[in-house]
């Protein structure tokens, strides 16, 4: 089973529908005691850093999080969800994050030409940086749906996928069990679907 | 790079998609949550709806739709038609919507802009602007159309980026179910004075008016249309196929 991380920040519709399309059942919980119980973690989020973050440290969701990347289950980070897998953010001051992976989250417009528009919102190919289980169903080049301003960077070895947006953005990130995912494959078409299901192979 | 979004509208009223000419002669089309497959299927990039609907109990089964449709396709949804207040961002957010789209609502009380980009961020917030040329100037209507406001097209978008709009939706009166293509000159006026994205509305008769329209006025984002896709005489697919020939960059499924 699959548990959805429910702390208070953003529409968990379309995700849960997405998992119920491609036959996965799904658990979405605050509950730490219920998450515990799941195979693997969808940690989502929309919103900005800060307060995401907070509300996942008030609802002692963090330790849940952390708990399931020590005992190894995979764990997919989507949207703000990937950011915070991240050590730190630059959104709006400087932010702790779990620290799951390397590198920081940044405001893209410090990387790319003034004339392009921010957030970074529409359909945008991957390119897929490294072979990776994540890519199992999906080709390179394939169409995925953004919407965000800040990206990160530094990353070390965790890019497996880029989006080219005035410069290289990070568009997708794994370090063994942790994965995560700027794009929302829950908005993604067939393509994303493809991406979940290969998650939920992992 | 980022690709230009195609957008069929789906107007719906007591459950069923209808579209106008000229916002009048309202004529049934088809099942929304049929056409909504078939649209996303073919390549549409995001669906919009617009509740047109007065009676209560057609809202609710507008959101019975707007679930349905959700729950079984999977691109961005955008919703509007009835939105006044927070709480009817919350009701259509709830039930899979993405974005919701402001308009009379917006004009009657330009807080809502602001209350809805706080609370939902602005990425959630498009304003939807139904404009038409009055005495050498832009004019916003209201009410499906019906209504000069007096107020200045440009001067009201500007403004309601600055209140948080994420999007923007300009749909011209004067060119819309003429089908001689979009209004590019009232589009180049607003591209000029906003950074968010532009969504061209009205007047798509053929493919060649989406090329033109991305061709001409690249800073605009995404082209939506309603009958032409309803009425299959542009299909999505062909029309994808046609903007990546002319180098326009395109999500081909």
């Amino acid at each position: 089973m699959i548990a959805i991380i429910d702390y208070g920040v953003g529409n968990l519709f379309s995700l849960r529908s997405s998992f119920a399309m491609i036959g996965e059942d799904v658990l979405v919980s605050g509950d730490a005691e219920r998450i515990r119980s799941a195979e693997r973690i969808i940690l989502p989020g929309v919103g900005a850093f800060e307060d995401a973050a907070a509300k996942l440290r008030q609802t002692n969701l963090d330790a849940a999080v952390l708990e399931a990347a020590a005992a190894g289950k995979p764990i997919l980070g989507i949207c703000l969800g990937m950011q915070l897998l991240f050590e730190k953010s630059y959104e709006y001051g400087e932010h702790q994050g779990l620290a799951l992976l390397k590198g920081s989250v940044v405001d893209m417009r410090k990387a790319i030409p003034a004339d392009l528009k921010v957030p970074h919102i529409g359909w945008n190919a991957l390119h897929l940086k490294r072979p990776h289980p994540l890519f199992r169903y999906i080709q390179e080049g394939d169409c995925v749906y953004f919407v965000h301003s800040y990206y990160a960077t530094d990353c070390d070895q965790s890019v497996i996928a880029t989006a080219e947006y005035g410069a290289e953005l990070t568009a997708a990130v794994a370090a063994g069990n942790v994965m995560g995912c700027q794009f929302h494959p829950e908005k993604s078409g067939p393509v994303g679907l493809n991406i979940l299901r290969a998650f939920c192979e992992i | 790079m980022i690709t230009k979004r195609i957008i069929p509208c789906l107007d719906v009223r007591d459950g069923r998609v209808v579209k106008g000419t000229n916002f009048l002669g309202l004529r049934d089309v088809s099942n929304p949550v049929d056409l909504a497959r078939l649209y996303s299927e073919s390549g549409a990039d995001e669906l919009v709806f617009y509740d047109i609907t007065a009676s209560a109990e057609g809202r609710a089964l507008f959101t019975d739709i707007l679930r349905e449709v959700a729950s079984t396709i999977f691109i961005p949804l955008t919703v509007g038609g009835g939105i006044n207040t927070v709480e009817d961002f919350d009701r259509v957010l709830k039930c899979g919507a993405d974005k919701v789209s402001v308009n009379s609502g917006a004009i009657r009380n330009p807080q809502l802009i602001e209350e809805a980009a706080h609370r939902y961020g602005d990425q959630c917030v498009v304003l939807s602007v139904d404009a038409k040329r009055v005495a050498g100037r832009y004019h916003v209507f209201a009410k499906g159309g019906r209504e000069d406001t007096g107020m200045d097209a440009i001067e009201w978008i500007r403004s309601g980026v600055a209140r948080g709009a994420g999007e923007i939706v300009l749909n011209s009166i004067d060119t819309d179910g003429v089908k001689q293509g979009f209004d590019l000159e009232m589009l180049a006026a607003v591209c000029a004075v906003v950074q968010v994205p532009v969504i061209a509305s009205g007047g798509a008769g053929c493919i060649q008016h989406f090329i033109d329209l991305f061709q001409t006025l690249p800073q605009v984002d995404a082209g939506l249309a309603a009958s032409i896709f309803h009425y299959g005489e542009v299909e999505i697919r062909d029309l994808k196929q046609q903007l990546a020939k002319n180098d326009i960059v395109a999500r081909l499924v």
